[in-house]
Formats: structure tokens, sequence, C-alpha cells
């Protein structure tokens, strides 16, 4: 693909593996730009395991970033020790709110819940564009520069810095906890088992007794609340301690709630295997800057790597069980009939995806 | 307010709301041809993008506005084969399969603007066609007949489709395909061939509707688009797989973003304020698909590969 643009493609890769990976420094911010990849890719994962499908990771962010930010703004003199955590708590709870809504309007009015998490996505938008040049706009700016950003958040909300001198802060492993929780959420209790089970089977999981309606509304909310936290954790994690908006999604995000999906399927819908995929993710984020530089390949390029990655991991599934099938083993014959009468299975059974890039 | 009930103001946003309606009700009818037989594209927004991006350039190097349509519409048959290969012959996945296909349009489209053109220059587009007799018509002439040559393809373009789908064959075996894949094919029906050319004429149509948006803009840049084939998706569920309905909610959301737009000119509405006002269309539509998903069945097919095997 870098030949094609006419660029030294070793040259490039290898600018970008340095600027990614290179040092201390540069793994650090890769750790960082990997958080809410990690994030939304866990939200993903516990939406996907269910056949439901969250497009949402982009409003849920922002719904996350606000109310995280409301919570800064009204308890600000708060000890650290107890803001930290609050605000956290609020980006959960803003982000749940947000899934929640398509997860009730697929669960109890059969609203498509793709159309109705990427409208919300819209909404939740302009809604950050409102609040930041209106209610919660930074006093200053509203007199003077009109920079549509909150004030300095306060200090107590700031995210405890790692040890060791880099820009890392706790965020980061906030997410890897978050990892961990939601694999022993979906393979250790019996929610996760519902969610999984739904996900394979909507009609065997009714008639096995299951309340499917309210396991696809947990389904969202729980996916939405991981993006909402990711959402909060890039307002107090960021440099300038500020909810700011350069009035789209993409500003605030950088897509995360789009390329969460790509590391989730990456990482074969595990939440553990989604860490070292979305670590590879945002290690190739952040060095494609680094090779824009060296040599002239725009960062963009990443953007549409990402979506071959997406069409490839969908499609090798079936080509790989299409091959298995054209060998007649009756076992994955078998498989491919349950698959093929809940429709959307290529969810189901993504266990032993693999995919080279 | 009363600024904003003038005759001049209203003839305005009709107009400006029937150009604006263009794009989606193009990228609408595609992909509600691919719905009914039972493919939903996820990536029209991408495939927007990239006939976008292809028409810019070509009217760009070419001066000719027919050349960048054409290419517009070329580069979305090209991926329309791309996303047949992937959903009807590999029979992956289309929710996630369209995302990726939306990814690689946004990437590819900045990429490559970036590389050839770098800082946006305008282009000449197809001028205002004035139907003649018909543009003289005081108010009425200037809100629907003094448009692009465009819009009144697009516009046109409603009934033939709808004759498609009600009124050929080829339409039967469509909606036989959308329904029940396996009584069609049972009948003698090829649904890998149907679905096929819908997935084609679906991604043809939203190239021409990226070529149309750049086009009418003259211009180019990152995300064009900004999420309109996302949202000409979800006229198709609010048009209820009808051509008619679809150019309905493109009319009406059209309709919208030109009052919208309005309000802010005559400064009715704060530039805060405005970003609430923006949130209609997308509350409208939510609203649209509550009352809609209760009332009408989408294709029973929709979203499930077919398997003549099993």
């Amino acid at each position: 693909m870098l030949l094609a643009l006419g660029a030294n493609p070793l040259e490039g890769y290898q600018a970008l593996l340095e600027g990614a990976f290179g040092d201390v420094d540069a793994l650090a911010d890769t750790a960082l730009k990997s958080m809410p990849l990690l994030l939304v890719g866990i939200g993903i994962c516990i939406a996907f395991r269910a056949s439901v499908i969250n497009i949402g990771g982009e409003g849920q962010m922002i719904a996350g970033a606000i109310v995280s930010t409301l919570v800064a703004l009204n308890c600000g003199e708060l000890p650290r020790l107890v803001l930290v955590p609050l605000v956290l708590a609020g980006g959960l709870a803003g982000g749940a709110i947000w899934g929640a809504i398509p997860g009730a309007l697929k669960a109890y009015s059969g609203v498509n819940e793709i159309l109705s998490t990427i409208m919300l996505n819209i909404v939740a938008v302009q809604l950050m564009n409102f609040l930041l040049r209106d209610l919660i706009m930074d006093p200053y700016e509203k007199e003077h520069g009109r920079l549509p950003q909150t004030q300095r958040l306060s200090e107590n909300s700031d995210l405890p810095l790692l040890p060791g001198g880099t820009r890392l802060h706790i965020g980061v492993l906030v997410a890897v906890g978050m990892a961990v929780l939601a694999y022993v959420l979906l393979w250790r209790t019996s929610l996760g088992y519902r969610l999984r089970a739904v996900g394979h089977s909507n009609a065997a999981s009714r008639y096995a007794g299951m309340p499917v309606k309210r396991t696809i509304v947990a389904a969202l909310t729980l996916s939405g609340a991981m993006c909402g936290l990711a959402g909060a954790i890039l307002v107090f994690g960021s440099e300038s301690h500020r909810f700011v908006t350069d009035g789209s999604s993409v500003g605030f995000t950088g897509s995360a709630g789009f390329n969460g999906i790509v590391t989730a399927l990456f990482g074969g819908l595990h939440p553990l295997w989604t860490i070292p995929s979305s670590f590879f993710f945002g290690g190739l984020q952040f060095g494609a800057n680094a090779m824009q530089r060296a040599v002239q390949v725009p960062a963009a390029l990443v953007v549409a790597l990402n979506g071959l990655v997406v069409i490839f991991v969908v499609s090798s599934d079936r080509l790989r069980r299409a091959v298995s099938e054209s060998w007649g083993q009756g076992r994955a014959i078998g498989r491919e009939r349950v698959a093929g009468r809940s429709g959307g299975t290529a969810l189901a059974e993504p266990q032993e995806m693999d995919c080279d890039l | 307010m009363s600024e904003f009930f003038t005759v001049a103001s209203l003839v305005f946003v009709v107009g400006s709301g029937i150009r604006l309606a263009t794009p989606f009700l193009l990228a609408g009818l595609g992909e509600t041809i691919g719905q009914r037989s039972g493919v939903l594209n996820l990536g029209v927004d991408g495939v927007m993008l990239l006939g976008a991006f292809g028409a810019y350039w070509t009217i760009l190097e070419t001066r000719n506005p027919v050349a960048g349509i054409l290419v517009g519409i070329a580069v979305g048959l090209v991926m329309g084969l791309v996303y047949g290969v992937i959903t009807v012959s590999l029979r992956a996945e289309q929710g996630i399969s369209g995302i990726g296909i939306f990814l690689f349009g946004l990437g590819i489209s900045d990429l490559l603007f970036q590389k050839k053109v770098g800082t946006p220059i305008p282009i000449r587009g197809f001028g205002d066609l004035h139907i003649p007799l018909l543009a003289d018509i005081p108010k009425v002439g200037e809100m629907f007949f003094q448009h692009s040559v465009l819009v009144y393809i697009a516009f046109l373009l409603v009934p033939v489709v709808a004759f498609l789908l009600n009124r050929t064959t080829f339409g039967l075996n469509v909606r036989a395909v959308g329904e029940n894949p396996a009584a069609a094919d049972s009948l003698g029906v090829s649904v890998v061939r149907v679905r096929y050319t819908t997935v084609l004429l679906a991604n043809g149509l939203a190239g021409l509707a990226g070529a149309v948006l750049a086009a009418e803009l003259g211009i180019f840049q990152q995300n064009l688009t900004n999420g309109q084939g996302f949202i000409a998706i979800a006229l198709v569920y609010f048009g209820a797989w009808r051509p008619m309905g679809v150019m309905a909610g493109a009319l009406l959301f059209g309709m919208v973003s030109a009052t919208v737009l309005q309000w802010k000119t005559l400064g009715l509405v704060s530039g805060a304020a405005s970003s609430l006002t923006a949130m209609a269309p997308a509350v409208l539509t939510i609203l649209a698909l509550v009352v809609i998903s209760r009332t009408v069945g989408q294709p029973a097919a929709l979203t499930r590969p077919f398997d003549r095997g099993h």
C-alpha cells in the first residue's frame, strides 16, 4: 500500500515502529492512545457477544465525558481520593445511559440498534457542542477567546500519574482492569452466560426462560458504560485537563468509538485478547504520525487499514468455514446450519478467529 | 420569528431543502434496492466519500462535470463488487463488514485527497438548469425549477426505482430474495445473481450521491459527507422500504436542515443553541423508527446471508 503511494515502505514502517514503540516515552504514549480503543473494544466484546451491534461508541464516549465533567464542575472541592473515582463513575453512568436508550428501544420497540446508536451519536455531538459553548463553557473563554471548552477542571479530579516519569496515568490501569472484569463477567457469571446465550440464539434462550429483553438492555448498557469510561478518562487524563470540542466527534474521540470495533474484532471478541490488540492499533495510530513526517504518507492510511482489517477478519471467519465445509467435515456443516438459522452468528463463535494482516 | 415567515425566506428554505435532500435521496434509493433483496450496506458513507473524491478529482483535472459524475458512479460500482464478494459470496456479517467499508472509504478518500490535491481548490459543477416556462413562475419556479440537472435526475429516479421494484420481474425476484431466499432459490431464481445486481445498483447510487455532493458543493475535504450516508440508511427504515417513503424522508430531512440553516443566518438562534436545533433531524428519525418498527416489518431476510447447501 505504501508502495502504491510512492514511498519507501521499509523506511515508512521503520518510522512507524520507532515512533510507536521506539523508547519509553513512545511506549507510554502508545499505551495512552490504546486506552480508549481498549475500553471501547471491551464494550464491543460485551455487545457483540450478545449479538447486539453497538455503533454508538462515539456518542457514549461523549455522554460519559459530559456527565463526568458535570460531576467535576459541581463537586470540585472533594478530596482527590473521592473525586477521581467519582468522575470515573460519572463516565460509566453517562455512557450507560447513552447505551441503555438504544438497548431499551431495541428490546421493547424493535428499533434496530445500529440505526438508533448512529442517531444518538449525532445527538451526543450536538449536545456536547451546545454545553461547551453555553452552560459549561469556561467563563474566561465566554468573554474573550470563545474557544468551546470548559475551565481547567478541579485539580482534585486529575488522574494520578504512574511512577516512571512518563505521561502514563492510572486510566491505563483502569482500562486493563476492566478487561479482566469483563472476562470474568462474560465467562464466570450468570449474566455473562445469558449474554452469550442470547447472542447464540435468541429463540432458544427465550424457551429456556431467560429474560431476553432485559439481557439485551444489559448488553448495551454495559457496552455504553465502557465507552463512557473511556470518554471520562480522555477528559481527566488530558494534558489540558479541560473538556474541549472542535465541533465534531472525531475531534474529541479520535474515532475511538469506531476503531474500538476493529480492536475487538482483531482480539477475537475476547476482552483479554483485546488488550494486545488495542496496544497494536494504538501503536499504529501513534506511529502513523511519525511515518507521515518521515515519508510524507498521510496518517489517514491507518484509518483505511483499520477498515481493511475489519473486512478481512469478518470475511476470513466465513472463508475458513467455507473451506472446511468443502472438505466435507460433517461437524463444520452442522455448526454452519445452526449459525444460518439464528442469523448474525458470525459473532457467536469467533473464539478461534485468526487473521493475518 | 417573523423574519422567518416571510415569502422570500420560505421560498429559500424549500429550494435549498430540495437541494440538500438530493444526496440523501440517491443514497437512500440505492440502499432501498439493496435492503429489499436482504442486503444491508452500512458502508454507504464510505462509498459516498470515495465517489465524492473520485468526482471531485476528475472535475478538477478535466473540468468536465459529466466525467466526474461517471467516475463517481464507477467508483461506487467497484466498491459494490467488493461488498458483493464479502457479503454475498463469503457471507460475512453485513453490519460489521459495512463498518469496515466505511472506515476504508473514510481513510482512502482522505489519504488520496491529501496526497493528490492537498489544499481544497473549488471546482465548478453543473450550473442551475432553468426549466423553460416553469422556472419563470414566480416563487414556485424559484423553489422547484431552478436546480442543477442532478437534482431533477435524483427525483426522476424515485418513480423509476418504484417501477423497477414493484412492476418488473426483476423487482419481484428482488423482493422474493429479500423475504425468503430459500423459496426464491427453489423456484429457480439465482439468489447470488440478484443480490450481486442489487448490491451493485446500491453502491453505484451511493457513489453517485457522493459525486453529486462534491459537484454541488464544489469542494472536497476530509469526511465531506459528515455521516450523511448513515442518515440515508435510517431514511430507508423511515420510508418503510418504499421509494416514495424514502423521498418523503429525504425531503423532510432536507427541509429541517435548511430551516436550521436559515434560522442561523437570520440570527434567530444563537450559535450555541443552533447545536440544539441541529439535533432535531436525528431525534425525529429515532421517533420515526419507533413508530415504523411497530407498524411495518422489514424484509424478512435482511442481513441474513444465504447459503444454498442448507
